[in-house]
């Protein structure tokens, strides 16, 4: 009774305090915690890299070469976004879906370009005891000595990178769930069957590749449950969470590879 | 949609209106750039402290051009720019207090 009361009297609502919708707010407040996850973790890998000695600079320059071109991915794919959302402003729903899917298209290639290069990192014998062991490595392999003189190197590596790497992966479905609603599901199974059986069983990425799967059971069920057309508050709030993930590599790139660069 | 609503709605989409896709472009430029002089800096052989402190400094403006930019929170009202990035950067102080001291702390003393 009360509700429709309340209802009945849209006066009664004070405008926001913040100026803006509550959908915006909402993953503002959600981006500040997860700022705080990051920051939790860039704070443990340079507290490690202060207080260790013998940290390890294993990125040669075709490391860097990868991480630059993961990064120039990453900022382009921040301006595709901004103008997936001006073009959702104008009411252009064909140039909003074509420039949600170029920021789809370079999410993606910075996903494959970072996964090379953990696949590198752990044929080169940088590992965390919880990954399988690559058959056939050499125990002599570059970095195996890191991974147990120096074990919270790998762990704050792959930790941190892994982390980003999740929220960029999670970031890609739910630009393609903005951008094609029930379609994108589909299309986000035969990726996870691309990414599990294009694997070999020993990569992490062979049982990594599950979040694909898990991702298409939520975004299923809320589809199904809830289905909608997008409008452009929600690409703007999509918008926020995309470029959040852009900010945070902003720090990890100079922080984990510029400053552990082995420059010969 | 109530009013109230609306009306943030219709200033929000003004907001947008107001500038256009060349801001955008210089933003990505000036971003680029910045990671390109990051890149260089690293195959200058410089101290670790002080290339440390221009990375930084680098990756702050880069992060202020993302927020105030790309996220756009510099045409949000100033309550939710004050609110939002003083809440997260006083985390972030009390965190570097705590934690930086001890790291030194542990090297100094030889504790391996």
């Amino acid at each position: 009774m009360a509700d429709s009361a309340v209802h009945d009297i849209p006066s009664v609502y004070e405008p926001s305090l913040f100026g803006t919708y509550s959908k915006k707010i909402g993953m503002w407040l959600f981006l500040l915690s997860d700022s705080l996850t990051f920051g939790a973790l860039l704070y443990a890998y340079s507290y490690g890299r202060i207080s260790t000695a013998n940290w390890p600079t294993p990125f040669h320059s075709a490391s860097i070469v990868n991480a630059t071109i993961m990064t120039a991915f990453l900022l382009t794919s921040s301006l595709t976004m901004v103008m997936a959302v001006r073009a959702s402003v104008h009411g252009d729903a064909k140039w909003q879906r074509l420039w949600l899917l170029a920021t789809m298209v370079c999410g993606t290639g910075f996903i494959v370009l970072h996964g090379r290069e953990w696949s590198n990192l752990i044929s080169e014998g940088l590992s965390l005891p919880m990954f399988p062991k690559v058959p056939g490595q050499e125990a002599v392999s570059e970095f195996a000595d890191v991974s147990k003189t120096v074990p919270q190197f790998a762990a704050t590596f792959f930790g941190l990178t892994g982390m980003h790497m999740l929220h960029v992966t999670l970031g890609v479905i739910y630009l393609g769930v903005v951008a094609l609603r029930r379609k994108f599901i589909p299309i986000l199974l035969v990726l996870w069957l691309v990414a599990w059986l294009g694997t070999p069983a020993y990569s992490p990425f062979h049982y990594g590749a599950h979040v694909l799967l898990i991702a298409a059971i939520v975004c299923g069920i809320i589809l199904w449950l809830k289905p909608k057309v997008y409008d452009s508050s929600d690409v703007e709030v999509a918008g926020l969470y995309w470029h959040f993930v852009d900010l945070v590599w902003m720090f990890i790139f100079p922080l984990v590879y510029l400053m552990s660069a082995k420059i010969l | 949609m109530d009013t109230t609503q609306i009306a943030l709605a219709e200033r929000a989409a003004e907001e947008q209106r107001h500038h256009g896709k060349a801001l955008f472009f210089w933003v990505w430029g000036a971003l680029l750039a910045m990671t390109a002089v990051e890149v260089y800096l690293t195959y200058q052989r410089m101290q670790p402290v002080k290339m440390l402190t221009i990375l930084m400094g680098l990756s702050l403006i880069k992060a202020a051009l993302i927020i105030g930019y790309f996220m756009h929170l510099k045409y949000e009202v100033s309550r939710m720019k004050w609110l939002t990035m003083c809440s997260v950067v006083a985390c972030l102080i009390l965190m570097t207090i705590f934690f930086f001291p001890d790291a030194r702390r542990i090297i100094e003393l030889g504790v391996k």
